[in-house]
């Protein structure tokens, strides 16, 4: 029989998530993240360079609701990214392969940057914005 | 290239609904169907089975349905003991065999069947592995030697055979590849969990003596190095075995015999 155009299965939409799957999608996306990241850092840099009014725009950009958003999210983006690649790391060593051990490492990667950009937030927060 | 949403011929519409009548211990399944002969887009069909005279795993209520509520179910099955791997369908979101997958692990109140996912459908639950196969031909899935055939069988030690454990009981089910997001999106020429697990059979057996060969075919930006260690593969294997492991040393292998 002629091939009638056969369907393809579903497979996005009905496959279950499950955390390796989540954390591996996240590391694109925070790696996607940073890249475009790297444009808001970059524009720091000019503004410093162009004088004082200028850095005075790029401060008062990321010191407001929306900077303060992006920033969070940079942060969160470059410590998950680093959690997960030394993780990546690992398991390209030979490592971490068994059902429990990367269950357990990829929520380590989300719990753990999590903490890291609380920590750096409540310090720039609180310590950082004293000095 | 990564296509996330279904083609045209494949969106799933809504289907018939088969009440158990009359039942003690009802529990419904929703299960994907399309034929090939009424030009029909798939659908999920529900049916009601009576739990109070069905057997314990899913196989017996795909069976049951078959025989007693609607003949046009298709479906693979063999051996009904997990070694043949024909009956390997997508329950419950992950992908196993429907014949050693027991109802009562399926912890919602519906159970959900699909096809094996990101495949060509010949019918139902049957999936075309032509592919599939075709890949598992392409890696030469038999013992290779140079030299000359002993006067008797070719000895391996017991060591050595212990080397296979953990590679020697895949059954090509492809559970494993088609549970991996890399081999959905590049299926087309990544090789998959289950092609290269087999593919490292053949390299961890001593006898075997075209390593170097089989590292030269598969040393290739799609064949392997699709894998992006996502793991979908080993968590979801019927058979407990490991495949992300087996593409790890075959990538290790790489690179030691560079240095």
């Amino acid at each position: 029989m002629a091939d009638t155009q056969r369907p393809l299965s579903p497979h996005l939409s009905v496959y279950k998530w499950q955390v390796q799957m989540v954390t591996s999608i996240l590391h694109r996306a925070t790696g996607m993240a940073l890249a475009v990241g790297l444009l808001l850092a970059a524009w720091g840099l000019v503004a410093l360079a162009g004088g004082e009014e200028r850095f005075g725009h790029f401060t008062a950009f990321v010191g407001s609701p929306v900077g303060i958003i992006l920033l969070v999210g940079w942060s969160w983006s470059l410590f998950y990214h680093l959690c997960n690649g030394i993780r990546h790391l690992v398991q390209d060593g030979g490592y971490g392969y068994e059902i429990v051990q990367f269950v357990r490492s990829s929520w380590a990667s989300i719990v753990l940057s999590l903490l890291l950009t609380a920590a750096v937030w409540a310090y720039v927060l609180t310590l950082g914005a004293a000095a | 290239m990564a296509e996330f949403t279904l083609p045209k011929n494949s969106k799933i519409q809504s289907g018939k609904h088969y009440p158990a009548k009359g039942a003690k211990k009802p529990r419904t399944f929703k299960i994907y169907r399309w034929s090939p002969d009424d030009g029909q887009n798939p659908r999920i069909d529900t049916y009601e089975v009576d739990m109070a005279s069905c057997g314990p795993m899913v196989l017996d209520a795909l069976l049951k349905i078959k025989n007693e509520i609607d003949p046009t179910l298709t479906l693979r099955r063999s051996c009904r003991e997990g070694i043949c791997g024909s009956c390997a369908m997508n329950i419950e979101g992950t992908n196993t065999l429907a014949c050693t997958k027991a109802i009562d692990d399926c912890k919602g109140g519906e159970v959900a069947i699909y096809p094996l996912p990101h495949m060509p459908v010949v019918k139902d639950l049957v999936p075309d592995l032509t592919h599939f196969y075709a890949q598992y031909a392409s890696i030469k899935p038999w013992i290779r030697t140079q030299s000359p055939a002993p006067a008797r069988e070719r000895l391996q030690s017991p060591e050595d055979r212990k080397q296979l454990d953990g590679y020697y009981e895949c059954i090509l089910c492809a559970c494993c590849s088609t549970s991996c997001p890399s081999y959905w999106w590049n299926g087309d020429r990544y090789l998959g969990p289950a092609i290269l697990l087999q593919a490292y059979r053949w390299i961890a057996d001593s006898r075997d003596e075209a390593t170097g060969e089989r590292l030269d075919d598969l040393e290739d930006p799609f064949k392997l190095y699709r894998c992006h260690t996502i793991m979908n593969c080993a968590r979801t294997c019927p058979k407990g075995l490991n495949p992300a492991k087996a593409i790890a040393e075959i990538k290790k292998l790489m690179v030691e015999r560079r240095s």
